[in-house]
């Protein structure tokens, strides 16, 4: 019997008034594609945040590989982890942004040497054969030395890829990662997302891009309001969706 | 609308006839005005009470390049200890614990708000208040020798800029866009390794300019630690004119200097500027 890899236990977030996540449950299981899909405000970003602790959870409990996230249990109270341990903890965790976010001053290839020599404190000449490898992966083998000013939004975002697989995460998020880019810029990056897909990374993908979702995640979840209303194989929801919600969500956005 | 294969007529081909060059007379005007204005002063200058040999041969005295060095090293140190704080004031006063924020605050306010000559005398005369110093049953010293002009200028002109150079420093930091911050965390960063690493080299872009400024505006705060007996080139100046009475002359040995500082400060700006300008797209062809 295999344990979820994420476990997602009665999670709330409210941002003063507003209540972005209201008793979240879900499980995510090794392998697993898991594209979250709703209206902008539904909660999905704020989830993904929230399991590499860019946002800190109100309530509730979230298990990254079987290790509580955040905080930890002592004398029937929780206590906050320091700043250290969390950090140690979102290692396991790699972030892809809507606005890619690469570090200007630093060409493609630093930005992906970047965590794993900082941070890991690995040699630069081992990350270095990395990092073009990864480059090469991502087919972006001529722009190590570009700047991102250099690079197209497609470009840019599969560099951004690249970066977080640097530091060999055991889970991939995706924040809607082709929201920012030209129409035209989109495919090369859900190619290279695909194929991550098919390696068998754990995915989890907050995206408006239908037809990726139909065609690479294994279970799609509908977020409305704060809420999981839907979730189950993407051919389900987004065929033939039981709640009115999510019907009337897909019939908008199609 | 009808769908014409040939272009309307009524519009000639301009193509071949070049744009006439303007001739702008009033600019001209302008510039003539000035030129009889300038050379009015200079004549005025020229004929009035100025023995201009007495700033060409003071000009290169030893006392007066002892007083420019003086002044430049003390510039470049105050500087230096500014920018330090400066950072540290900074980081201090975006971070998340309110003790630290308070403390950069409070240092923020009691050094801007009290005028640089007044702390200038304080320092060096803080052997009024503490007669000794030291660390009980270490070392102690008398504080009249310890606080000489030259330690009491640097706290002086450095602690001050320190709380301006502050203000620079977190607007680089906040002009650094926060997505920035949350990409340094989301490879692991601590907040003072995204501080170091990303969000830093990406203010000095930003803050070089404006610390530029205030370098200049340091080069020229220096001549206030003339009042407390620091060998600078004002103090120098002064301390000729006093014996020889020339005093505007070396009023103008002693601008001349500054100007000339000043001068050669500001292609060295410009150098560090494109240094830090890496990966912006107005520097990348």
């Amino acid at each position: 019997m295999t344990k979820p890899l994420v476990a997602i236990r009665s999670v709330s977030k409210a941002f003063g008034e507003f209540q972005a996540l209201k008793n979240v449950s879900i499980d995510v299981w090794p392998g697993e594609v898991l594209c979250l899909i709703g209206a902008s405000g539904s909660g999905k970003t704020t989830l993904l945040r929230c399991i590499n602790q860019l946002t800190m959870i109100d309530s509730g409990g979230i298990w990254l590989d079987g290790e509580l996230l955040g905080v930890r249990e002592e004398g029937g109270k929780l206590r906050r982890l320091t700043e250290r341990q969390i950090a140690r903890q979102r290692l396991k965790t790699g972030m892809v942004f809507q606005r890619f976010n690469l570090f200007p001053h630093k060409t493609a290839l630093e930005n992906i040497t970047e965590g794993p020599v900082q941070v890991q404190g690995r040699s630069l000449d081992e990350v270095r054969a990395e990092a073009i490898e990864l480059l090469r992966r991502v087919e972006l083998t001529t722009k190590a030395d570009s700047y991102p000013s250099q690079l197209s939004g497609g470009q840019q975002q599969r560099v951004a890829i690249a970066r977080a697989l640097a530091m060999k995460p055991m889970l991939m998020l995706f924040d809607e990662p082709t929201s920012a880019l030209d129409p035209e810029l989109v495919g090369e990056v859900l190619s290279v997302m695909k194929e991550l897909a098919q390696s068998g990374m754990t995915m989890m993908v907050v995206t408006h891009e239908l037809g990726f979702a139909r065609e690479v995640a294994d279970r799609v979840v509908y977020m409305d309001h704060g809420a999981i209303l839907e979730s189950g194989r993407a051919a389900d929801v987004l065929g033939s969706p039981r709640e009115a919600r999510t019907q009337a969500f897909l019939a908008a956005v199609i | 609308m009808r769908a014409a294969p040939t272009l309307a007529e009524g519009f000639p081909d301009l193509s071949q006839i070049q744009i006439a060059r303007e001739i702008h007379w009033r600019r001209w005007l302008a510039a003539a005005a000035i030129v009889v204005v300038l050379a009015a002063i200079a004549r005025a200058f020229a004929a009035g009470q100025i023995e201009w040999s007495y700033v060409s041969r003071f000009l290169t005295a030893k006392v007066i390049l002892e007083g420019i060095v003086n002044t430049m090293v003390m510039a470049v140190l105050a500087m230096a200890l500014g920018i330090i704080l400066g950072v540290v004031v900074a980081i201090m006063r975006l971070s998340p614990n309110p003790v630290l924020k308070s403390v950069a605050a409070g240092y923020t306010w009691l050094f801007r708000g009290t005028p640089l000559i007044l702390q200038l005398l304080l320092w060096f005369n803080l052997a009024l208040v503490f007669p000794t110093i030291g660390i009980p049953g270490l070392w102690t010293a008398r504080a009249v020798d310890v606080m000489t002009p030259f330690l009491a200028a640097l706290l002086g002109l450095g602690i001050n800029q320190g709380a301006y150079t502050s203000e620079v420093m977190r607007a680089g930091m906040l002009s650094v866009d926060a997505g920035q911050y949350e990409a340094a965390q989301a490879i692991g960063m601590g907040r003072l390794r995204a501080l170091r690493r990303i969000i830093l080299p990406q203010a000095m872009r930003v803050v070089i300019p404006p610390l530029g400024n205030e370098f200049i505006g340091m080069v020229k705060a220096t001549s206030l630690a003339s009042v407390i007996q620091y060998p600078e080139v004002l103090h120098n100046a002064e301390n000729i004119y006093y014996a020889n009475s020339r005093v505007i002359e070396l009023l103008i040995v002693a601008g001349c200097w500054y100007l000339l500082v000043v001068s050669i400060l500001t292609p060295l700006q410009m150098l560090l500027e494109r240094r830090f300008a890496r990966g912006t797209a107005r520097i990348n062809r």
